[in-house]
């Protein structure tokens, strides 16, 4: 019968297609919706994603990566002499002012790297060369920058700006994710940092170190938060501490959350109620089959096989639209969409099981259907 | 009620059918005592609201009855559990409707072969019978059609072709040819004659249409809940 319950799904074309996209509709709905609020929260950590090191080690009060609450110099050498650290290396992380030679003001995010390693450099490079940075005066700019300050006909390279009244030569362009606030990154080495930015008694933003092959990096973070008294965190931990601040410290969660919560239930309430009617209106051919003698449970088997089928159909055409959308709208990193596995994972549990319930409540009404349906 | 001397395919005794409860119950079958022969193409009739889908719906255990027994070739029905009910009515009946009642996604062989689906044969061998079943009906070259393609003459012998595939014993017609016009139902009708006519078989045809109601070989009026009369109908009415 399982024969005859695909033909009564895809024989009226019509019928069908109209299933199809009330359930890709609401799929799409809600993968877009949640792949544009993850990314989003990725741009909230993009600090740390762009600088791609395993620890990071902070002011044991920071709340996240963009609020920098600066540490003592020496916090790098204690790290170092840490059991188990592979390497440790400054990085400096502050916001300055930039002047450009046509007279306009940005604030831009200063990243200074330790010049030795330059570890917490950007992996690609769009013009120039990154290792130029080591040249008098030179920083390195990223693609978000040069767009946030004019183009490349104002900015590019070897253009020459002020830094808090001192010279900078742009020397290269390296692409980097976008940041929530979408400020312009400039990278030059820790030292010339320092020189840059006016004097303080703390410089030191972070400490980023890497644990020694075969030791766990819980293990070697562990050992940095007791004996040196400050924060230290996976890169992945950091980030998470981040979103969760921004969820908790700015409207986006809730205006996001809302937003994705309507989408959801909207969505699932479309792909439920479609089915369900889709069944309702075959009542009466159900109650024929039932009549010449198909029991129940086959008929509610028929009713799943149509409800998963249709289910994932409309899954897997809710997830290509979507994907094409996030594919054609976010091309080039302009916008914010992360489709992860684990959100497509949800949607799929959450889709089979709206299907589900729709089918356990057309099985219902089918169980307590009279077959004398069809003598009327 | 037995007056014949034919082994009976249903046999009705006493049998009761309430719908509703409290001031609003109305008891529609109010003691039903009929026997239906082997062999034989029995009317039912009578005027609409009279209980004659009610009682249909009885015999093909469809419908629980509140009071008395229906015993459908030797079987007592109310004995039977809802799911063996399911697969006797099954194995046993075929139906056919006044709306035909045809899944519009199936082809006409597909749909003839629906009951052979359900007793799990394999779909080749159905999909063959079901073909052969048609060209008995007349319907050789639209096997392939879908029920919206065929006139509504032919839809009934799908529908015919449908319920005898799996070569039931007893064949339950609700109105067969109230949908159709005067030479399709006569049509139809013959083809019922000759079903009914198998020593091993039985046709009963609930229906208002008094133009044929000389296919019969016995009318039973239902009225009000009640057998009023049985009529047999001289063979000379059958042409």
């Amino acid at each position: 019968m399982n024969y005859v319950a695909l033909k009564m799904l895809f024989g009226d074309r019509a019928k069908y297609l109209m299933l199809l996209c009330g359930l890709s509709f609401a799929v799409m709905l809600i993968v877009q919706q949640g792949s544009i609020f993850w990314g989003l929260m990725m741009w909230s950590q993009a600090s740390i994603t762009n600088v791609n090191v395993p620890i990071w080690v902070t002011d044991p009060g920071i709340a996240q990566v963009d609020e920098v609450k600066p540490i003592a110099d020496t916090a790098v050498d204690r790290v170092r002499s840490i059991d188990g650290v592979e390497w440790a290396v400054p990085l400096y992380k502050g916001l300055l002012r930039a002047r450009l030679p046509n007279g306009e003001y940005h604030q831009v995010t200063l990243t200074g790297l330790e010049s030795a390693t330059l570890i917490g450099r950007p992996a690609e490079v769009l013009e120039g060369r990154f290792e130029d940075i080591l040249q008098p005066d030179a920083v390195v700019l990223d693609q978000w920058a040069v767009e946030r300050m004019g183009g490349p006909t104002v900015v590019t390279v070897g253009t020459v700006f002020e830094l808090n009244d001192k010279l900078a030569r742009i020397v290269a362009i390296a692409k980097t994710q976008k940041s929530f606030t979408n400020i312009p990154v400039v990278y030059t080495t820790y030292e010339r940092a320092i020189h840059y930015v006016p004097r303080e008694r703390r410089t030191l933003s972070y400490v980023l170190a890497k644990a020694k092959d075969g030791i766990p990096i819980e293990d070697v973070i562990q050992r940095i938060q007791s004996q040196t008294g400050l924060g230290a965190f996976t890169a992945e931990g950091f980030g998470m501490k981040t979103i969760v601040w921004v969820l908790k410290n700015t409207g986006i969660g809730i205006n996001f959350g809302t937003t994705i919560l309507l989408g959801f239930i909207v969505g699932m309430a479309i792909a439920g109620q479609t089915f369900y009617l889709f069944t309702v209106e075959n009542l009466r051919q159900f109650g024929a089959l039932k009549a010449m003698g198909t029991s129940t449970l086959t008929l509610a088997r028929m009713i799943i096989l149509q409800a998963f089928t249709v289910g994932l159909t409309g899954y897997g055409v809710g997830v290509g639209l979507a994907t094409l959308f996030g594919f054609l709208a976010g091309h080039g990193g302009n916008l914010p969409f992360a489709e992860t596995w684990q959100l497509l994972l949800l949607v799929l549990v959450a889709l089979l099981a709206i299907c589900i319930v729709s089918a356990s409540v057309s099985i219902i009404k089918l169980v307590r259907l009279e077959p004398g349906i069809v003598f009327r | 009620m037995n007056d014949d001397s034919r082994p009976a395919a249903v046999r009705a005794q006493h049998v009761v059918k309430s719908f509703g409860n409290g001031d609003t119950q109305v008891t529609v079958l109010k003691g039903i005592d009929l026997d239906i022969y082997l062999g034989e193409l029995l009317l039912l009739v009578g005027e609409s609201g009279g209980g004659k889908t009610t009682l249909l719906s009885a015999i093909a255990g469809i419908l629980d009855i509140d009071d008395g027994q229906i015993e459908v070739l030797g079987v007592p029905l109310s004995g039977l559990p809802s799911s063996k009910r399911t697969s006797f009515r099954g194995q046993t009946m075929g139906f056919i409707y006044q709306q035909f009642n045809l899944l519009p996604a199936l082809t006409a062989a597909e749909n003839v072969a629906v009951p052979l689906f359900i007793q799990k044969m394999r779909r080749p061998e159905a999909l063959r019978r079901a073909r052969a079943m048609l060209e008995r009906v007349g319907l050789a070259d639209r096997t392939e059609f879908v029920p919206k393609n065929l006139s509504g003459g032919q839809q009934q012998r799908v529908a015919i072709a449908r319920a005898l595939i799996n070569e039931p014993r007893l064949l339950i017609c609700d109105e067969p040819t109230a949908a159709l016009d005067g030479p399709n139902g006569q049509k139809i009708m013959q083809l019922l004659r000759e079903v009914g006519r198998s020593p091993d078989r039985c046709v009963i045809v609930v229906t208002h249409d008094s133009r044929i109601f000389h296919f019969g070989d016995r009318m039973a009026n239902l009225t009000d809940g009640r057998i009023v009369n049985i009529e047999h109908i001289s063979q000379e009415r059958i042409a």
